[in-house]
């Protein structure tokens, strides 16, 4: 068995990616100590998706894969968020109308 | 290993050995997208308390240790190099070498399991986990608004699910990595057959990456 990965993917790239998701764990830490407002947490997150996107392609060997098997994660992923999506378009906007008579919400 | 053992080892029903590893592979993808889902409930949930109680969820994380937790990011990312170096070894039928990379595995899956232990001891001393004796105070420096105890205890609550539920898949990959090395050991693996070593790094790298979003959400965020 040859699996696609060997004929693509060197040991340089291997390196490169771990050294990468190192200095881009520095990075998010010291962030965490700079005060940017709300960006904080934009960052936050945005380095944790760069760091996720680097482990799939390469570690996890993704670029390599097949259209089946890329198809599966993006529709999948898809999917998911549009569910997180709509939880939140519930959850974050309630009391948003203050409408008369409504309780107030828990923890809002 | 023999020829006879060695081609037993393509099962009758694929054409050939990329279709195995094509459809093993496919299958442990699709049991990562069910994980996704598993996990995403939970961190949905952690966003929505979060994004409610702002301030005693800053309050609360401020009680996490940020060396331990960035030693244990470190030492995970450094496990998902060797295990790519283990998928590496094994496609080149490195025997020795992927015996090494896999037993490494272990001793740095371990190595985040124990600093876990100590971060949990921690959280124990400090009447921090969720129960009877739970007590919390606000200990960030300069002027805060009031810290609802009870919501700050929310917070734990989660992080005990979030950190718990990934500290049992780290537990189930050290089983794994177990058997592949016990089966590596007994030269059960060759250059032709050898799909449970990327396969479960798949699974290990998911592991890794359920952390890489653990890490910032309950130890970073309203940090500064």
């Amino acid at each position: 068995m040859s699996t696609e990965s060997e004929h693509h993917i060197g040991l340089p790239q291997y390196f490169s990616v771990f050294g990468a998701l190192m200095a881009l764990t520095g990075l998010t830490i010291w962030i965490a100590f700079q005060d940017f407002g709300w960006l904080n947490n934009v960052f936050a997150v945005g380095i944790a998706v760069i760091k996720a996107t680097l482990v799939i392609l390469w570690f996890m060997h993704l670029r390599y894969s097949s259209q089946l098997t890329k198809s599966l994660l993006l529709v999948s992923l898809f999917f998911f968020l549009l569910l997180v999506a709509f939880v939140f378009a519930d959850t974050l906007t309630r009391g948003m109308l203050e409408i008369t008579g409504r309780p107030p919400v828990i923890g809002g | 290993m023999s020829e006879a053992v060695q081609n037993s080892r393509l099962a009758h029903w694929y054409r050939s050995w990329e279709e195995q590893t094509e459809s093993v592979t496919l299958a442990m993808w699709f049991f990562l997208v069910t994980e996704v889902m598993f996990f995403g409930g939970i961190f949905t949930a952690y966003l929505i308390y979060r994004a409610q109680n702002p301030e005693a969820f800053a309050a609360a994380s401020h009680h996490l240790d940020i060396v331990m937790g960035g030693v244990n990011t470190a030492v995970l990312i450094g496990s998902s190099l060797t295990v790519v170096m283990s998928v590496w070894a094994a496609e080149r039928g490195k025997q020795k070498a992927l015996a090494t990379w896999l037993f490494l595995t272990m001793l740095l899956g371990l190595t985040f399991l124990v600093i876990k232990y100590f971060e949990y001891s921690a959280k124990f001393e400090h009447n921090l986990v969720p129960g009877a004796s739970f007590e919390f105070h606000d200990t960030r420096a300069g002027e805060h608004g009031y810290v609802d105890p009870s919501r700050a205890r929310m917070f734990f609550h989660l992080y005990f699910f979030m950190t718990g539920l990934h500290a049992l898949h780290m537990i189930i990959g050290l089983g794994i990595y177990g058997v592949l090395l016990f089966n590596t050991l007994k030269g059960k693996y060759s250059v032709r057959w050898h799909d449970p070593i990327p396969v479960a790094g798949l699974y290990w790298h998911f592991v890794d990456l359920v952390w890489i979003f653990l890490f910032p959400l309950l130890y970073l965020i309203g940090r500064h």
